[in-house]
Formats: structure tokens, C-alpha cells, sequence
């Protein structure tokens, strides 16, 4: 299952990574030899072995959806310079509309 | 250098002494910090010299400082009052930034602290700096840093392993007694062995990992350096426990595991691995890791070699299953919420180049290997597979301790520190994590302990327990250690 540079653009888009045509061919060598070691299990017979997603000791146990309040060393309206109705503004996007003239 | 109650002579005493000495009012907090900040000036810790260190703030140390001594007068002094503590930068702290050695989060500051950190502080702890690692804990020998490489103190041309290079290093140079770093496949036990340290990964759940930036979940867990193992006992101890803010936190009883420091290890089985001691194996950790299980021999332990089959596949299971959580992890740093913001073409070209430009060469390396064993038509392939491997690598160890064995011992790394630039290509760094990832991905807790050195450079043992077994861990290093010195420098 050798990796092709086609395959790089297109890992590389569904990870919002740009990259440049020598970063995306130098990636390829390097995925493929990484992908080359781990041919290796492709010869362990997993039969009957459910996969797992996380080992504890007892499984994660559920938790009420509550819990204190989360110590906060400066006010929520500090992390990002303005606040509306509770939201935090982020940065606008050239490409979005005018907000002003939106609301 | 002397052990004193006052001046650089601060830096010598052991963390539980040096709360004592607080305690009875016979050494100052503030000192404390001061004799902790001067030692890594002298040491060369800042970014031009080792570069183990990314931020400190003395004033803001002397404020920590102060309300501890303040505590104190009240009568209100932990079990850390007035002991310098290091934290890694991917562990949010107030005041100091939190930058996860990533240009993405440069000067990002957390408006929190993580669950570990409050608890230090509770205890006593002043946080004294942030110290270098490789980018979002990406690496084994802290080469992969935005801000540049950090050196091993006892050989600056090696590297101090990684991720947690800075911590390591920052104990290992004598700044502080005890420092926080993270594990998700050995970051904590390798670059404690590189360093001549301790180094403590708790079983998955021990402690919080609330304000620990996420690598891969599945495996992430808070660790503890010390230069001794009693340093190391004391933070642990400090930090551990269930916390309601982290839901996989576990509702463990925490001991108190200084106690297990005792003489005998008469009833206690060590088993020695065999597939971790490989025909090729250097010869020269070999003869330590020998000499080290005839002195637990000596101790009264009994010694049974044993078998973990899947072991070999670890590395291969890892560098899936890590790769394919950070992916999805990382993707919260887009440019919107967080840090670096790269304006592109619309939201998909700021995204792109947000990322592009705050993401060092490993971490774009990773983050596609995770999307590609993801995406379709190679999940069930790589992903499915490593999760399937994953379980038998964890039932080999249930099933060692289930016959009886208590503790494995084990070389910690196959290799002493190596120089800086050494290892170009990353498969070949993977394998550094040969003889600790399988420990994370059956979430049994593990440490690293000096046994000696070779060639001058020190070379860690490993101890593993069971699930929640830290106490029985403890108890064979404290043997061992008092057996070998403390740093075990032959």
C-alpha cells in the first residue's frame, strides 16, 4: 500500500496542511518508509481480538455532567478582545460579509 | 557545594527537606525561588545556553513565594512549602505562557491552571519556569522545538532525550529537586534515563490531566522527574488523585509512597523480560541492567524471567495509534481559537496557512500519518489493526502479573544519549521509545531509575507494575537506590 504523492494532497487537505510540491514529494519518501515497518502487523493473527480504544484499569466510569467551577485566573471577557451577546468575536474573514451590515 | 539554610547552598537540600527546613520557619520561600532561578542562570539553562528553559519570572516566583511563607506564618505549610518546581510547556500555567515549544501557541498564556499544577501550588510548590520539549511532546530527544533544541547538562553536544528534554535537564543541572513532564510513549522514563534522573509515568487515570494539552488521549498521562526517587514519591504523591474535572481520572486511593521506602524485597517477583533484552542489545546497558537485577536479587526479591510475545510490535502499534489521535487533537489549532493566525484565501486557505506556518516538520509528519491509517480504505488496515495489537500487548502484561510476578525490570532505553543531530531519520528515533511505549499502551505505570553509567553518560533502568501498584514500584527503587547511590554515577 505504497503512499503516492496524490495521496499526500489529499491527507494534507483533509488536514487543512498547505504544502509546498517539495515538502509533498520529500512526505511521500517519508510516509512510505514509516508505512514499511508497519507491515509488520498485517502478519499478526488478530482473530477474535476486539480492538480497543483506550486501556484503564476499569474502563472510564461515567461521571455526572457537572462538576466545580473551574478556577479561572481572569474573567472569560479577557480571552479574546471583544465580546456580543455572550460570544466571543473572533477575527473576520475577508472573504465573509461585513458583520456591521449583516446584523 | 554546601547544604545550607540560606543562599545557592537551597538547591542541595532534597524537596522534603527543603519543606521542612520551611516549615520550622529555617529557610525562606523566597530564598528558596532565588537560589533555584541563580542555579539556572549559572547552569546556562536560557534559550543561549542548554536551552532547557523557555520562560521564567522571578517577581512572579517571589509573589508564589511569599504566600507560601504567608501560609506558613498562619500555620498553614504542604508537604512541597517553599520547594521550586519546573513544569513542562505543554502543562497550563497561569502567568507563565504555555506554548507547547510550538510557534502555533507562542505566548499564548492558559487563564487556568491544570489540576497538577493547582495541586503543586496547594501543597506549597512555587513554579519557578516552563522548561523545553519537543513540540507537542513530539520527539524523543528535544531536537523538535520551535525554539531550538535543548542539551544534555552533563554533555551539552548530547541530546537530553525527549520530550521532556527541558524537565530532565532541569533536574539533572540542579535547579530544581522536582519537576512535571508528560508521557505518551516514554517522555518522562527515556529522557529521565538520558539525564540521570528519576522519571515516574503513573498508571493511565492516576493523576489529572485537566490543563494537559492533548497529544493522543488514549495515552496521555502527567509524570514526575526527581533527582532522587523520595523527590520523586513526594510529586507524585502531591499531584495524584481522582479530579472531577477530568473524567478519566480514577477513584484510586493514593499512598502515601514515601512509606515504601523499606530494606527488604524478600516475597517480592521481578520478572526480566526476555524480548526486552535482545541479542542485539548494547552490550554495555546490558552488564548494568545484570548488575542491577543481582543487586534486587541480593535485596531478597526473587527473579523470574518471563515473556511479553507482542512486544516486538509495540513500536509499529505506537507510531499508529499516537499519530491518528493527534490528528484529530491538533485540529483545534486553526488559526481561530488559539495563537498564530496566517490570513489565506477564505477560512480554508487561513486554516492552511495558519497551520502550515505554526506546525514544525515532525508535527506535519504526524499529523498526516494519523490522517492517512484514519481515512478511508486504510483504517481497518492500520488503525483497526494497531487497536486489535494494542489488546494483546495489553493482555501480555495482565497475564505476567496475573502469574504471580509483582514488578518487571527492564533497561529503559537501548542507548545512552546520543549527540545532537544524530538520528535523521524517524523511524530510527522511534525506536527510542523501544522499551517504554509498551508501558502506555497497556496503561501500567513505570519508572526509570539510574543504574549506572557508561562512557560517563548514566543509563536508566525501568521498573513496571500493575494497574495502580506505584507503592510496590516505589519500594523496589528506594532498594535499589540506596544499593547504587543516588544518580548511581559508576
Amino acid at each position: 500500500m505504497a503512499v503516492t504523492l496524490d495521496d499526500v494532497r489529499h491527507i494534507a487537505s483533509l488536514a487543512r496542511l498547505g504544502l509546498d510540491v517539495e515538502r509533498a514529494q520529500s512526505l511521500v519518501a517519508e510516509l512510505n518508509t514509516i508505512l514499511e515497518h508497519m507491515e509488520a502487523l498485517s502478519r499478526v493473527d488478530t482473530g477474535g481480538i476486539e480492538p480497543v480504544a483506550g486501556i484503564g484499569a476499569a474502563g472510564v466510569p461515567l461521571h455526572l455532567d457537572a462538576g466545580p467551577p473551574i478556577p479561572m485566573a481572569r474573567e472569560r471577557e479577557t480571552f479574546a478582545p471583544s465580546m456580543r451577546d455572550g460570544f466571543f468575536l473572533v477575527p473576520r474573514l475577508s472573504t465573509h460579509e461585513d458583520p456591521e451590515a449583516a446584523s | 557545594m554546601s547544604r545550607d539554610a540560606e543562599g545557592a547552598g537551597l538547591t542541595e537540600w532534597s524537596a522534603g527537606e527543603l519543606a521542612d527546613l520551611v516549615t520550622r520557619g529555617e529557610a525562606s520561600p523566597r530564598a528558596a525561588a532565588d537560589a533555584s532561578l541563580d542555579r539556572a542562570a549559572a547552569a546556562g539553562a536560557g534559550r543561549d545556553g542548554l536551552n532547557i528553559l523557555l520562560y521564567e519570572d522571578r517577581r512572579d516566583a517571589h509573589r508564589q513565594a511569599d504566600a507560601v511563607a504567608a501560609g506558613r506564618d498562619r500555620g498553614h505549610a504542604g508537604p512541597l512549602a517553599g520547594v521550586p518546581v519546573v513544569v513542562k510547556d505543554n502543562i497550563a500555567t497561569t502567568v507563565l505562557p504555555t506554548s507547547c515549544g510550538s510557534r502555533i501557541l507562542e505566548g499564548y498564556v492558559s487563564p487556568f491552571d491544570a489540576t497538577a499544577v493547582r495541586r503543586l501550588r496547594e501543597a506549597g510548590a512555587v513554579i519557578v519556569a516552563k522548561s523545553n520539549m519537543d513540540e507537542f511532546a513530539m520527539g524523543s530527544s528535544t531536537e523538535n522545538s520551535a525554539f531550538g533544541p535543548a542539551r544534555n547538562p552533563l554533555a551539552p553536544s548530547r541530546v537530553p532525550g525527549g520530550s521532556s528534554g527541558g524537565s530532565a535537564a532541569a533536574v539533572a543541572a540542579g535547579i530544581v529537586r522536582i519537576a512535571l513532564g508528560s508521557e505518551t510513549g516514554g517522555s518522562v522514563r527515556q529522557p529521565a534515563a538520558f539525564c540521570g534522573v528519576v522519571g515516574v509515568k503513573p498508571t493511565y487515570g492516576r493523576v489529572s490531566r485537566y490543563g494537559l494539552v492533548a497529544f493522543a488521549s488514549s495515552l496521555d498521562q502527567i509524570g514526575v522527574f526527581g533527582r532522587t526517587v523520595d523527590d520523586a514519591a513526594l510529586g507524585l504523591r502531591s499531584i495524584a488523585g481522582l479530579d472531577p474535572l477530568d473524567p478519566t481520572s480514577a477513584p484510586e486511593p493514593v499512598a502515601a509512597y514515601g512509606d515504601a521506602a523499606r530494606g527488604s524485597l524478600a516475597g517480592v517477583v521481578i520478572g526480566r523480560p526476555r524480548e526486552y533484552f535482545p541479542p542485539d542489545l548494547d552490550p554495555r546497558i546490558r552488564d548494568k541492567c545484570d548488575a542491577a537485577i543481582d543487586e534486587l536479587r541480593s535485596l531478597g526479591a526473587e527473579v523470574r524471567d518471563v515473556s511479553l510475545p507482542h512486544t516486538g510490535l509495540a513500536i509499529q502499534v505506537y507510531y499508529i495509534l499516537a499519530p491518528a489521535e493527534a490528528s484529530s487533537n491538533l485540529a483545534r489549532f486553526d488559526g481561530v481559537r488559539y495563537g498564530l493566525r496566517i490570513e489565506g484565501d477564505g477560512l480554508r486557505g487561513m486554516y492552511e496557512a495558519t497551520r502550515s506556518s505554526g506546525f514544525g516538520p515532525e508535527v506535519t509528519r504526524r499529523i498526516l500519518l494519523g490522517t492517512y491509517v484514519l481515512s478511508a480504505g486504510y483504517y481497518d488496515a492500520y488503525y483497526r489493526k494497531a487497536q486489535q495489537v494494542r489488546a494483546l500487548i495489553a493482555r501480555d502484561f495482565a497475564a505476567v502479573f496475573a502469574s504471580g510476578v509483582h514488578l518487571l525490570f527492564t533497561p529503559t532505553t537501548p542507548t545512552p544519549a546520543f549527540e545532537l543531530g544524530a538520528r535523521s531519520d524517524p523511524y530510527e528515533m522511534y525506536l527510542s521509545d523501544i522499551f517504554t511505549c509498551t508501558a502506555n499502551l497497556a496503561g501500567v505505570p513505570a519508572m526509570s531509575i539510574p543504574i549506572g553509567r557508561v562512557d560517563g553518560m548514566p543509563v536508566g533502568g525501568q521498573l513496571v507494575a500493575s494497574h495502580f501498584d506505584e507503592r510496590q514500584m516505589f519500594a523496589a527503587a528506594f532498594a535499589l537506590e540506596r544499593r547504587l547511590g543516588a544518580g548511581a554515577r559508576q
